[in-house]
C-alpha cells in the first residue's frame, strides 16, 4: 500500500512481542551454545584445572543465568530489535545535535567481517599492523585538513572522552608552564553538557555563559567572566540553536588575551565541513564525534570515537601511542615524555576509524563541501516548513539563518492546547518516527525540539517529517486527548514512573526487580 | 555547488534540480548565502587537500580490503597476546544481533521508539547481576580501565577520604588512565599509593598493605585475576583489612572467568568493576572494549554513579514492562558539571553483545569455559616451563595468563617474539619495560580457543627460538 500521497502520512503500528525478560524463557536443560573444552588428552595431564583455585575462591555454585535454547534466544533479541527504531528504519531527523547520518553498509561489512579488522590484537608486533596503522596516519592527515590544526589522536571512546581529553591537555599545559592558578574553565549553556562536565571531572571549577537575544554570550560577558584564573573556554559554535557566533574569533582572543586556552566542541562539523574551520577562528583544540560528522553508526549509544585535534604547542602533551611513519612503515611511538599517558586502553575504536577514513575518501574535498552545503539547505528548507505549523515558536536572532539545526519551543501550542512537548515526542512513535531530542537540562528554551536534517534526508524525507509535526499540532488544536494519551500504536503504552528516585522502586536488574516484589 | 555535479548516493539532494529547487523555496539563489552569517575570514578559501575520493563502492571496497589486508590477522597466526583484550570464540548469534540494522543504527532515542534496546540494556545488566552476584549496574563505561577510576572516584566521594591503595602488580595501561582521571589542578583530586606485590607469589604483599592502609585511604582496589593472570589467594582477608579501616573494597576482575573463580562479591568486594570485551566481543585491535561497574542494593553506592541508568517500571497496560531513567540527576546529561562525573555515548551495542553472549552460555557455558581457559592455561605452562632455560615468574594459581621468564635462556623477549613471528605466532607480550626488576618475562595468553595442536606448536616453536 502506497503512502498517502496527500498527507504523506504513514499508517504505521511499532513491532509488539509482548516479549519477556530472557530470564523468564529459561528451561532447566538447555543450551545456547556448546563451548570448546580442553579435552581427554589435556584433562588426562592437567586434571580438572579447578582444583588448584584456592578453595575460598572456587565459584561453588553456578551462576544464575537463563538456561535457553540458541534459536530462541535469537528470535528473543531479534524481536528486540525489531522494537527498536533505528536509523535504517526511520527518518530519524528528529534527534538533533546527533547527526543520524546514513551509515554505508560497505564500511561497516568491512569493519565487522574482515579478519584484518575484527582479528587484529592491538599489541601485535608493529610491522603485522601496517594497514591499520596507515589508516590512523592517513586518517590524521584528513582531519588536519578538516581542521586546520596540526595534530590528532584517535585514543578517546567517544566525543565525550575526547573534550576530557581535551580538559587534560589544558591541564597539562598550564602545568608544565609552572601555571597551578588557572582553576577555571569557561563554557556556554548551549554547549553540550560534557563541556561543563568534563572540565569539572578533570578537576576544574566551571563557569556558564547565558545567551542573550542573539542565542550566544556577548563578548563583555566572556570579558567579565576571564581573568587570570582561566585555564580555558570550551566552546561550541553554532551551539545547539544552530546559530552560528559571528564575534567566535574575538571571543577566542579575549581568552587568548587572559592567557587561556581554546577548546572548539566540534561534536557536530556537518555543515562546517571545507566551509570554516577551528584554525581561522584560532582555536589550539578541537574534537570531532567520528559517529556523527564521519557517518559511523551509533550503536545505541556506543562503541564511539573522538578524535583530539591540537596545534603544535601542545602536541607533545598528547596521548600515547601514536603512529608515525618514518618513510618506509608505520609504527607506533611510545617514546613521548610530556605524554598525558592515557585516557583509554590500547588505541582507540578501531572500527570507526576505518569507517570515518572509508567515508572521507569516497567524498573527497567537494563531496564534503557538498555534504555541509546539503545539510544546511535541508535544515533552513526544513525550517521554513517547520515555522509555519501552529502552535511553534522560534526563540533568538529573529533574522539569522541557521546552520545544522534549530531549536524550536512549543511554547504556543501548549498554551493554546495544553499539548506539550513530550506528548508530541510521544505521538512521534505513532507515525514510524523514532522519538525526538527536546534538549539537555536545563531547558533554557520552553518546550523544546531540535530536528537536524542532516545531509541524508532527502527532500521528500524531510517533507514526510515535517506532515508528521503538522499532523500532530493539528490534532492538538482540534483532538488534544489523542495526542497527550499517546502512543496508540508504539510497542508500549505510557510509562507510568519515567524518572525512578526511591530506592524500594529502583530496579535495573531482574533480580532486584525481583527482590523488591516489583514483578 | 559541485564543479562536476556528482551526485552522492549518501546525500540524496546533491542532485543538481533538487538542490536548486530547494534553493528558492528558501529564497536563495547561490548556496554561498546559506553561509552568509559566518564572517568571510572565517570562511575557509579554496579547496581542502584531500586525495581524490574513489567514488564507486567497488573501488572503495577493493581500497579498503588491501589496507586491511596489509594486517596478519589472528586467524591466520597463532595468538598468545591479552594484557587487557583476549582471544575469545563469539558466538554466530552475537555478531547476527550485533548487525542488526536496528540496534546498529539507534542512538539515545526513548523507551516508545526504542523499547527493545531499552530491554536488550536491561537484560545486559541484569545477566551481568547473575554472574557478578550483584545487584544493580549502571549503561556500560568506555572501558574497563575507565570503570576502575570511576570506581575509584566513587569510594572517595562515599567516605569523604582522599587516598587510594593500587596494586603494583595491576595492568600499566589500566594505571596510566586511573591517574589522568585522579588527577586534579593545584594537587591530585585523589592519591595513589602503590601497594607491592611479593616477588615469590606475585600476589599483593599484605605486610605492604597493613603497612599503608590508614584513616584516609578510601579504597583498596585489587585486580583479580591480577595483570600477571595470578588469582589473588588472599582477597578475602584483604577485603577484610579494607573494610575493618572503613576503606571500600573495589575488585577488577575478567568476567569469564566467573564461571571458575568466586564473583567479588562473595569474598568481600564493595564495588567489582572490569571490562567485558571477554563476553562476545572481537577483538578488533582494541576497540571491542566496555566498562562495568557492580554493586549491592544500598542507596550509598547507588547514589553515586555518574552514568544512565534504565530501571524498570510499569506502563498504563496492566503487566506490561515498561523502562524509566533512575536518578536522572546524577548524570551530566541532567546536571552539566554538578553531575557526579562526565558522561557521554559509550559502548551499548557491546552491552547488548554480551547479554545475547550470556543468554547464550547459561550456567553452563560460563562454567565449562571457565574451566577450558583454567585446563589449556595450565597444560600450556606446564609445556613451556619444561623447557630448558625457561620457567614460570610466578608458582601461584593463574587464570588464562601466565608470565613466562626467560633469563635462564640468555635471550630477550623480544628476540624470542620476532623468532616465533618467522613462524606466524605472536607471542606473549614483552613485559620487560614495565617490570624491569622481573628480568625477561612475557605475559602468555591461553583462551578457550586454543587446540593441544595449537599449544604443543608454541611449545615447539619456543624450544626452537631458544636454542
Amino acid at each position: 500500500m502506497p503512502r498517502d500521497k496527500e498527507t504523506l502520512l504513514r499508517k504505521f503500528h511499532q513491532a509488539k512481542w509482548d516479549e519477556q525478560i530472557i530470564f523468564e524463557m529459561s528451561v532447566p536443560g538447555e543450551r545456547g551454545i556448546l563451548v570448546p573444552q580442553a579435552g581427554e588428552e589435556i584433562s588426562a595431564i592437567i586434571g580438572d584445572g579447578l582444583s588448584v583455585i584456592p578453595d575460598q575462591l572456587r565459584r561453588k555454585t553456578p551462576p544464575a543465568l537463563p538456561e535457553v535454547a540458541q534459536a530462541r534466544v535469537l528470535r528473543h533479541f531479534m524481536r528486540l530489535s525489531q522494537e527498536t527504531m533505528g536509523a535504517d528504519v526511520n527518518i530519524d531527523i528528529g534527534e538533533g545535535t546527533c547527526t543520524m547520518k546514513y551509515s554505508p553498509k560497505v564500511q561497516e561489512h568491512l569493519a565487522a567481517r574482515h579478519p584484518g579488522m575484527t582479528a587484529i590484537h592491538p599489541l601485535q608486533d608493529d610491522e603485522t599492523m601496517q594497514g591499520i596503522l596507515e589508516i590512523y596516519y592517513r586518517l590524521e592527515q584528513f582531519l588536519k585538513e578538516i581542521s586546520g590544526l596540526d595534530y590528532f589522536c584517535f585514543q578517546p571512546g567517544g566525543g565525550s572522552q575526547a573534550v576530557f581529553l581535551n580538559a587534560c591537555l589544558v591541564r597539562a599545559y598550564h602545568a608544565d608552564r609552572g601555571d597551578h592558578e588557572r582553576d577555571e574553565i569557561i563554557t556556554t549553556i548551549f554547549s553540550h553538557p560534557v563541556n561543563a562536565a568534563a572540565p569539572a571531572t578533570a578537576g576544574y571549577k566551571v563557569i556558564t555563559l547565558m545567551p542573550d537575544e542573539n542565542g550566544y554570550p556577548t563578548l563583555e560577558a566572556l570579558k567579565e567572566a576571564l581573568s587570570e584564573r582561566t585555564a580555558g573556554i570550551f566552546i561550541t559554535n553554532p551551539e545547539d540553536t544552530g546559530i552560528y557566533n559571528p564575534e567566535i574569533a574575538e571571543f577566542v582572543k579575549a581568552a587568548h588575551d587572559a592567557g587561556a586556552l581554546c577548546s572548539y566542541d566540534q561534536a557536530n562539523a556537518n555543515g562546517l565541513l571545507g566551509v570554516t574551520r577551528a584554525r581561522e577562528a584560532g582555536f589550539d583544540l578541537c574534537h570531532f564525534n567520528l559517529h556523527k560528522t564521519f557517518s559511523a553508526p551509533h550503536g545505541c549509544m556506543g562503541p564511539a570515537m573522538g578524535a583530539v585535534g591540537v596545534r603544535s604547542e601542545l602536541a607533545g602533551f598528547l596521548p600515547v601511542p601514536r603512529v608515525e611513519f618514518d618513510g618506509q612503515g608505520y609504527y607506533l611511538d611510545y617514546n613521548r615524555p610530556q605524554s598525558i599517558g592515557r585516557v583509554r586502553s590500547f588505541f582507540g575504536n578501531t572500527p570507526l576509524a576505518l569507517k570515518t577514513y572509508t567515508w572521507i575518501m569516497q567524498h573527497g574535498a567537494e563531496g564534503l563541501r557538498e555534504v555541509a552545503e546539503c545539510a544546511v539547505l535541508n535544515n533552513n528548507y526544513m525550517d521554513k516548513k517547520i515555522r509555519e505549523i501552529p502552535g511553534v515558536v522560534v526563540y533568538y536572532a529573529k533574522d539569522e539563518r541557521r546552520l545544522e539545526q534549530v531549536r524550536y519551543s512549543w511554547e504556543k501550542l501548549k498554551e493554546d492546547t495544553g499539548v506539550d512537548t513530550e506528548d508530541v515526542e510521544r505521538r512521534m512513535a505513532d507515525y514510524g518516527l523514532q522519538h525526538y531530542f527536546t534538549s539537555h537540562h536545563p531547558q533554557v528554551v520552553p518546550e523544546p525540539f531540535t530536528p537536524e536534517p542532516c545531509d541524508s534526508y532527502s527532500k521528500d524525507d524531510i517533507d514526510e517529517f515535517v506532515a508528521v509535526l503538522r499532523q500532530i499540532s493539528r490534532e492538538a488544536y482540534e483532538e488534544p486527548d489523542l495526542v497527550k494519551n499517546a502512543p496508540h500504536h508504539s510497542t508500549i503504552h505510557m510509562v507510568q514512573n519515567p524518572l525512578i528516585f526511591e530506592l524500594e522502586k529502583i530496579a535495573t536488574t531482574w533480580r532486584q526487580a525481583k527482590k523488591k516484589g516489583l514483578v | 555547488m559541485s564543479e562536476k555535479n556528482i551526485v552522492y548516493p549518501y546525500v540524496p539532494n546533491s542532485v543538481k534540480e533538487i538542490k536548486a529547487e530547494m534553493l528558492r523555496e528558501v529564497g536563495l539563489d547561490d548556496v554561498k548565502a546559506l553561509f552568509a552569517d559566518i564572517p568571510e575570514h572565517l570562511q575557509f578559501q579554496g579547496k581542502l587537500n584531500l586525495p581524490q575520493p574513489i567514488l564507486d563502492e567497488y573501488s572503495i571496497k577493493r581500497h579498503m580490503e588491501g589496507l586491511l589486508n596489509k594486517n596478519k590477522n589472528c586467524s591466520e597466526y597463532l595468538n598468545f597476546l591479552g594484557a587487557g583484550c583476549a582471544q575469545h570464540f563469539v558466538p554466530a548469534v552475537c555478531d547476527e544481533i550485533n548487525g542488526r540494522g536496528e540496534f546498529l543504527t539507534a542512538y539515545s532515542g526513548g523507551t516508545y521508539a526504542d523499547h527493545g534496546k531499552y530491554q536488550a540494556l536491561f537484560e545486559y545488566a541484569s545477566l551481568m547481576a547473575e554472574l557478578l552476584d550483584m545487584d544493580h549496574l549502571s549503561s556500560v563505561l568506555y572501558d574497563g580501565a575507565q570503570a576502575a577510576a570511576t570506581s575509584l572516584r566513587m569510594a572517595s566521594r562515599m567516605t569523604g577520604r582522599n587516598e587510594v591503595l593500587l596494586s603494583r602488580s595491576m595492568n600499566p595501561e589500566v594505571l596510566m588512565v586511573v591517574q589522568n582521571y585522579l588527577q586534579g589542578i593545584r594537587e591530585p583530586l585523589l592519591n595513589i599509593k602503590m601497594i607491592d606485590f611479593d616477588p615469590q607469589t606475585g600476589l599483593l604483599d599484605m605486610n605492604d598493605l597493613e603497612s599503608k592502609i590508614s584513616p584516609e585511604t578510601a579504597a583498596v582496589f585489587l585486580e583479580n585475576p591480577n595483570y600477571f593472570g595470578l588469582i589473588e589467594a588472599d582477597a578475602e582477608a584483604i577485603a577484610k583489612i579494607a573494610r575493618e579501616s572503613g576503606a571500600e573494597f573495589i575488585v577488577y576482575t575478567d568476567p569469564i572467568s566467573l564461571g571458575a573463580i568466586a564473583p567479588p562479591a562473595q569474598y568481600g568486594a564493595t564495588i567489582a568493576c572490569g571490562d567485558i570485551h571477554s563476553l562476545g566481543m572481537h577483538m578488533q585491535s582494541g576497540g571491542g572494549q566496555a566498562g562495568f561497574i557492580a554493586v549491592h542494593d544500598d542507596m550509598r553506592y547507588i547514589a553515586e554513579f555518574k552514568d544512565l541508568m534504565f530501571g524498570l517500571t510499569k506502563t498504563s497496560e496492566e503487566g506490561e514492562y515498561g523502562f524509566g531513567y533512575v536518578m536522572p540527576h546524577l548524570s551530566s546529561y541532567a546536571t552539566r558539571e554538578q553531575g557526579k562525573e562526565y558522561t557521554g555515548t559509550n559502548c551499548a551495542l557491546w552491552a547488548i553483545t554480551a547479554a545475547v553472549y550470556l543468554s547464550l552460555m547459561g550456567p553452563k557455558g560460563m562454567t565449562e569455559i571457565g574451566q577450558a581457559i583454567m585446563q589449556k592455561a595450565q597444560y600450556a605452562a606446564k609445556g613451556i616451563s619444561e623447557l630448558k632455560g625457561i620457567e614460570l615468574a610466578f608458582s601461584s594459581p593463574f587464570f588464562k595468563e601466565f608470565l613466562v621468564k626467560f633469563d635462564g635462556t640468555g635471550k630477550t623477549v623480544s628476540q624470542i617474539n620476532k623468532a616465533l613471528l618467522k613462524l606466524r605466532i605472536f607471542g606473549g607480550k614483552d613485559i620487560s619495560g614495565e617490570f624491569p626488576e622481573l628480568g625477561q618475562c612475557a605475559l602468555f595468553c591461553v583462551t578457550e580457543i586454543m587446540t593441544r595442536e595449537d599449544i604443543d606448536s608454541l611449545v615447539t616453536a619456543l624450544e626452537g627460538a631458544v636454542n
